[in-house]
């Protein structure tokens, strides 16, 4: 192998590239190693005594269970699936149906997504919910985030159906297949790796949502992991590190074993087209 | 079974893409759709499939008024362009895939599976994906899906044309057995002469969603009914030159150079038909146009342009007024022709078309 011989700027760039590298890492590590302690500071340390007792405490709190094994699950899993049948839905509808100004279409969906579940439109959500009677109901909660995800989902799945020559379809059509065969067989399999980024990508929204959950939700046994985390906080608004560094573990835990299960089940792809 | 078309008319906005199609297809029958890009055929054939719906007219095929039915309740089998092979499943899958709708069992699907691929030498790629075959092997197993399952008229669309040269001569023999052997009747859409003359039992020659002419091969090449199959069929197509005829005299006047032509004798039943001094288009194919070193009562003058040694045949172009004549000349040697030379007309096979393009008769 031929000697490279290293100038200072690369040896410069090197050490800036490391320093930022251990101060992204930092709040990792401690994540890592917080929940384990029994002495837990703010600041990064391996811990002296190992204990699981962090763990015990946070399982026994009702509140924090419920809304990390139930309402959580409910609520992430009704926006992920909600999300991907209508944005596969509107999408199909969108590529096949030749709208005019279709280009215009979708540029604004992009600009909409951004508002909707937003700060700004919290107030007009609650009264929309308040007025549909959904208030305190996870199907209030799950509605105003496939609002706010559909659009740039719509966009997404678009490019996948775009992707899918019509012959494909009118092959099936001719073959015998009527329109949900058709959409089963031939449509779907292929717009698949489409459907389960945006399934994965609105999971992971609904996980991580705040706002929406705790401006819809009154009963504590109702919200999920998102809010729960309140219970590990003391009445004047101080959190129990410990408690919230093994919860934050536990939280996090569901969506990363799901997206490494998608990544190597099937793969992501953020565009559409098909190889022949 | 028979196909018939009637009256069929289809319109994209302004655009007629068909404007009145008529055609009877005997059972087992092969009809090739010929016209260049536009014409309508592709659109003829997307509506015989149900994938395009029609404006006016029936489609009525093995007697059943099938206008209103959706595609899956025809009975067709279709080749597409890009073969539409689905690229997620097998080719043992590709295949059945229209014995599975219709609810095939998976062991009969197999073997009717297996069969069709035996016949058509694709049965060692049966377990393979479509993106890993090449495109000769792509398009049979779009025929193998087509044949699998025994439907009433096959439909092709352009399926040979993603082909190289070497390849589309070997399928357009394999599509050709294969159609006699199995006896369903087809309908061919090409854009290629080629294709079509060495395929059908019949041309539909279509221009502007129009019909221009049907006929045999050899009807079509033979007698082109109007100026636009003249100058479409045949390569180098027809020669067509403006003329009036002075029919009492029997004397050809040509609009292009001062040249007159006085008709053999027994050539005059040619001109029957045309009216005196009507402005007409004389049609006439290269193979019938012979260079001599001497003017007579029926050559024009031609300019030598090029002479085009093809193997087999000589293509002689020459120039007369401002228009070039093709001349084909049966022999292996390049000959050396004058810069003025001289081109006979062999008036027995010389037709003439009327101001409206149409085969004066």
């Amino acid at each position: 192998m031929k000697k490279r011989k290293l100038t200072l700027t690369q040896i410069l760039v090197g050490i800036v590239g490391v320093i930022i590298a251990i101060l992204f890492t930092l709040p990792m590590l401690w994540f890592v190693f917080a929940p384990f302690n029994s002495s837990v500071s703010l600041s990064v340390a391996i811990p002296e005594r190992f204990t699981l007792e962090n763990f015990v405490v946070a399982f026994s709190s009702e509140v924090a269970m419920r809304g990390l094994l139930v309402n959580s699950v409910i609520i992430g899993g009704g926006t992920m699936v909600g999300t991907a049948i209508i944005a596969a839905m509107a999408a199909y509808g969108i590529s096949r149906g030749n709208l005019p100004g279709r280009q215009i279409f979708t540029t604004v969906l992009i600009l909409f997504s951004s508002v909707v579940t937003g700060t700004a439109s919290m107030i007009p959500i609650f009264l929309l919910i308040f007025s549909l009677g959904l208030i305190d109901t996870h199907l209030g909660v799950i509605l105003v985030m496939i609002g706010g995800l559909l659009p740039a989902a719509i966009f997404i799945v678009i490019d996948f159906v775009d992707g899918v020559p019509r012959s494909y379809e009118e092959a099936a059509m001719i073959s015998g297949a009527g329109p949900l065969t058709l959409f089963r067989d031939i449509t779907f399999p292929l717009i698949r790796p489409g459907l389960m980024v945006v399934g994965i990508w609105a999971l992971v929204n609904a996980w991580g949502s705040f706002l929406t959950p705790f401006i819809l939700l009154r009963d504590p046994l109702k919200v999920p992991a998102s809010v729960a985390f309140y219970v590990f906080y003391d009445p004047e608004g101080t959190p129990n590190i410990k408690l919230v560094a093994a919860y934050a573990v536990l939280y996090t835990i569901p969506v990363v074993l799901l997206y490494l299960l998608v990544n190597w089940r099937y793969g992501f792809s953020f565009f559409g087209g098909i190889k022949r | 079974m028979t196909l018939i078309l009637e009256n069929v008319h289809k319109a994209f906005g302004a655009v007629k893409a068909v404007n009145g199609f008529n055609l009877s297809v005997a059972d087992g029958e092969f009809i090739a759709l010929l016209g260049p890009s536009g014409c309508g055929k592709t659109t003829t054939l997307r509506i015989i499939a149900g994938l395009e719906t029609l404006d006016e007219g029936r489609v009525v095929i093995a007697g059943k008024d099938v206008t209103e039915l959706p595609p899956r309740d025809r009975d067709i089998a279709m080749v597409f362009q890009d073969y539409a092979l689905y690229p997620h499943m097998s080719i043992t899958d590709n295949i059945g895939y229209p014995l599975k709708v219709r609810g095939v069992s998976k062991a009969d699907r197999d073997s009717r599976v297996a069969a069709v691929a035996g016949n058509l030498q694709i049965g060692n790629l049966l377990e393979r994906r479509p993106s890993q075959l090449s495109g000769g092997q792509q398009q049979r197993v779009a025929v193998a899906r087509a044949v699998v399952h025994h439907a009433q008229v096959f439909l092709f669309d352009e399926p040979l044309s993603n082909l190289d040269a070497k390849l589309r001569l070997e399928a357009r023999a394999f599509l050709k057995h294969l159609q006699r052997e199995v006896g369903i009747t087809s309908i061919y859409v090409t854009h290629d002469q080629a294709e079509a003359m060495a395929l059908a039992d019949r041309i539909v020659v279509m221009q502007s969603g129009e019909i221009m002419q049907v006929g045999s091969p050899l009807e079509i090449y033979r007698r082109p009914a109007n100026t636009f199959v003249a100058s479409f069929i045949g390569n180098p197509p027809m020669n067509l030159l403006q003329c009036t005829v002075d029919t009492g005299q029997s004397i050809i006047q040509f609009a292009e150079e001062l040249a007159i032509i006085r008709l053999p004798e027994n050539s005059h039943n040619t001109i029957m038909n045309v009216k005196p001094h009507e402005q007409v288009t004389l049609g006439i194919r290269p193979e019938y146009i012979s260079i001599r070193a001497e003017p007579s009562a029926t050559t024009i003058p031609g300019k030598l342009y090029v002479i085009q040694n093809l193997g087999g045949e000589i293509l002689v172009i020459a120039r007369f007024g401002e228009q070039l004549l093709s001349i084909r000349m049966f022999q292996e040697e390049t000959p050396e022709l004058p810069e003025q030379v001289w081109l006979d007309l062999d008036f027995d096979h010389v037709f003439f078309y009327g101001a409206n393009g149409q085969l004066l008769q």
